[in-house]
């Protein structure tokens, strides 16, 4: 955890009458760290009002919106496995302004944050969780299984969806568009064979790519120290360049994500990113998060380091933005995440059909074997 | 050495202090309950010695603490095994053995099998944990391809049947596509492991420790709604049950139910109601070992009654009940007076909200078994 104790955010600040509202802002980042790299990210961000507000309400939304989840699963609305992402946030936000919506991005299980980025609304995410027609997945897949335009999830089996990235960065690469693929996972998967797998094929081809390994110190229950041989998630593709960045800081993220997708557009092919970061729920719903750490950590990071605090406090004390400013979006967001609560609980689950449409793709209705010889359901997808 | 080996009995001895779970189909906190665990379901063994209350993960809790206990190469190994297990299978073990032989591996299922069959072949106890059975696939070709094979083609001059492994198994009401599947059918198509899936905390124990002690790889899956639903007393010490003998819980003379891990207590309820409702008389099979199956058993129950209803969570298509099926219908096919019915899952990835509609409840399979009669 000495990562935390080490941070510290210099903010140059330009000259300012004190009623006047500062429209742009050079901050000066924390160091990065460099693996097979002779130069990094820029070392100072630009960063400007409209985009500080945008990042501010993307992150606030993101946290009301897991807070939310957290309360409906307590009262069992919402079922089943939910893996929360509060205390993330600057990665989902960060990240997203470093590329474009016609990028691709894929995760693992930890996707409500990315699926809000990446075009979804609250309303759907929300529906998706209770399981409602009105879903992002149409209410099939549940927290694990969201996806929108260029996201591809969502995805259960961890270590699994890095090599689907590369695929898609593949196509990205023969389809000549310029795009690439984002590739997260987690500090646990980090441990997975098919990672590895991964980074020789991107490698050897050159792919689009940007693998992000999301260390938020626990896979699950197990500290990174405890599950991982070299806890340099940055270094572990050995030939991929790799830089390893504070997470828990929208910019830092950014300017990281921006150095890496112009590496990738540039054809030098992938490159690694380990986005050091923090959740504060436990790995799940059902993991209460304070048996494998003290509640000290949890509140150390939570007044030291919150991704939403810092911005804020950067554009206060900046006067970028005034505090009724922020309060009003903080009202705004609230309102936004109770309708979407409303819509969540209200509205129907999907028909029984849906239990047998999309299993293959079939252009005629056929019939699907069901629990007894003489029940077939029709499939009509 | 308290090692005892000790076959099933048919002598009706009860045993005591079953506890009751809930009824009605799916209750307030939606955890499936269309099947108790009542008392009076007869577990026909000797009773060994002292016995205690344990739930279904404590029985495990207990098989490993026996074979760590007599066995100095024994060692435990998987995610999270040294805490005590995501399901509390492996609680107070590493305490007491110490941490090099109980202990947490990363993330990386094909490693750990891997692994695992490596420390069978060199001699050690090694008894893998699989986070969930639907967690096994990146396993899958080290099992089917190494495990399976390894003492066919060295000529015997090595094997890795010291190898067992684990993992929780079946729906459990929210689990959804990732946390609910039943692979058996997967690796019942691989000869050279042994699959086999207790229905309760007497049968788990006897069975794990019967698969430890087995001299080839076996896998070893946990019905994992019954961790803490089951309760049973249980004996103390180590016991064994063979493996592929299927049990014959409930004689009868109608119909044959076949069934294994959860779905026996959903064919108990159905054999009850099938008594009163309709005066037909079921006897109820548990299969226990699905590879390699007791086939004698089944078939010599099928010849006397009739009619054969198998049923299973996994979907339909492909799924063990099509080999039992298909099994009885070449041995016993004189014998059959209705078409051998399946009562399975359905052909689609287990469902996330519709679960309650996918699983093969009692009311489909009393559904089946009125069709059977009515032939």
């Amino acid at each position: 955890m000495e990562w935390f104790k080490n941070k510290h955010i210099q903010v140059l600040e330009w000259p300012s009458q004190i009623c006047r509202v500062e429209f742009s802002l050079c901050v000066l980042l924390q160091k990065v760290d460099l693996h097979r790299l002779e130069e990094g990210p820029p070392l100072t961000a630009t960063l400007t009002r409209e985009e500080g507000l945008k990042y501010y309400r993307t992150m606030q939304t993101i946290r009301r919106m897991e807070l939310k989840a957290d309360q409906l699963y307590k009262q069992k609305i919402i079922r089943g496995f939910c893996h929360l992402y509060d205390g993330q946030e600057a990665c989902a936000v960060g990240i997203e302004g470093g590329i474009t919506l016609s990028d691709h991005l894929i995760t693992a299980y930890r996707a409500h944050g990315y699926t809000l980025t990446r075009g979804g609304t609250v309303r759907e995410i929300m529906a998706e969780l209770t399981g409602r027609r009105g879903g992002i997945a149409k209410g099939k897949g549940g927290s694990m299984h969201m996806y929108t335009k260029n996201f591809y999830g969502g995805n259960g089996i961890v270590g699994a969806q890095v090599p689907l990235g590369a695929g898609v960065a593949l196509a990205c690469k023969y389809l000549g568009n310029d795009q690439l693929c984002v590739s997260l996972y987690g500090d646990g998967a980090a441990n997975q064979g098919q990672i590895f797998e991964t980074y020789n094929m991107s490698s050897l081809w050159k792919l689009p790519i940007i693998f992000i390994c999301e260390n938020n110190q626990y896979a699950m229950g197990t500290s990174v120290e405890r599950s991982a041989a070299s806890t340099e998630y940055y270094k572990r593709g050995d030939y991929i360049p790799g830089i390893r960045v504070d997470g828990m800081d929208v910019l830092c993220v950014r300017e990281a994500t921006k150095f890496a997708a112009a590496h990738c557009r540039s054809g030098k092919g992938p490159i690694l990113m380990e986005l050091q970061t923090y959740r504060y729920h436990g790995h799940s719903m059902s993991d209460p998060g304070v048996s494998y750490r003290t509640r000290e950590e949890i509140q150390e990071v939570r007044s030291k380091s919150d991704p939403i605090s810092m911005l804020k406090d950067r554009m206060l004390s900046n006067n970028m933005a005034s505090i009724e400013e922020l309060k009003e979006i903080d009202i705004a967001v609230r309102k936004e995440i109770e309708d979407a609560a409303q819509f969540a609980t209200t509205d129907p689950e999907p028909p029984l059909d849906d239990l047998c449409s999309h299993i293959f793709a079939n252009d005629q209705p056929f019939e699907v074997r069901g629990a007894t010889p003489w029940t077939k359901l029709t499939s009509t997808s | 050495n308290t090692m005892f080996s000790t076959s099933l009995l048919r002598v009706g001895s009860k045993l005591i202090g079953l506890l009751l779970t809930r009824k009605g189909h799916f209750n307030t906190l939606g955890l499936r309950n269309d099947f108790g665990f009542p008392p009076g379901l007869r577990t026909k063994t000797f009773l060994l010695g002292p016995t205690t209350k344990m739930n279904l993960f404590q029985s495990v809790t207990s098989a490993l603490d026996n074979t760590l206990a007599s066995d100095p190469t024994a060692v435990i190994f998987g995610e999270d095994v040294a805490f005590g297990g995501v399901f509390r299978c492996t609680v107070g073990l590493r305490d007491k053995y110490g941490k090099d032989r109980v202990f947490n591996t990363p993330l990386c299922e094909q490693g750990i099998v891997g692994f695992g069959i490596g420390a069978a072949v060199a001699g050690a106890t090694a008894i893998a944990e699989i986070q969930f059975a639907d967690y096994i696939y990146p396993a899958f070709d080290q099992i089917v391809n190494e495990a399976a094979k390894y003492r066919y083609r060295s000529g015997n001059l090595f094997d890795c049947g010291n190898l067992t492994i684990r993992a929780p198994w079946g729906c459990v009401g929210h689990g959804s596509l990732y946390h609910s599947q039943s692979p058996e059918a997967f690796f019942a198509h691989c000869p050279g492991i042994k699959v086999v899936i207790p229905r309760g905390p007497v049968q788990c124990k006897g069975l794990l420790l019967s698969c430890i002690a087995d001299q080839n790889p076996c896998i070893f899956f946990e019905p994992k709604i019954l961790y803490r639903a089951a309760v049973e007393q249980v004996p103390t010490e180590a016991y064994t049950i063979p493996l592929s003998q299927a049990e014959v819980i409930q004689e009868g003379s109608d119909v044959t139910l076949v069934a294994w891990g959860t779905q026996i207590h959903v064919l108990m309820e159905v054999a009850n109601m099938a008594q009163e409702k309709l005066g037909v008389s079921c006897e109820l099979i548990d299969l226990q070992t699905i590879l390699p199956w007791d086939t004698e058993t089944v078939c010599k129950s099928v010849a006397k009654t009739g009619r054969l209803l198998i049923s299973h969570e996994a979907p339909i298509t492909g799924g063990f009940a099509a080999e039992i099926s298909s099994t009885v219908q070449e041995e016993c096919f004189l014998n059959l007076e209705a078409p051998i019915a399946r009562v399975c899952g359905y052909d689609t990835p287990f469902p996330h909200i519709f679960e309650p509609f996918y699983i093969p409840d009692k009311w489909k399979c009393f559904d089946a078994i009125k069709k059977l009669i009515s032939y």
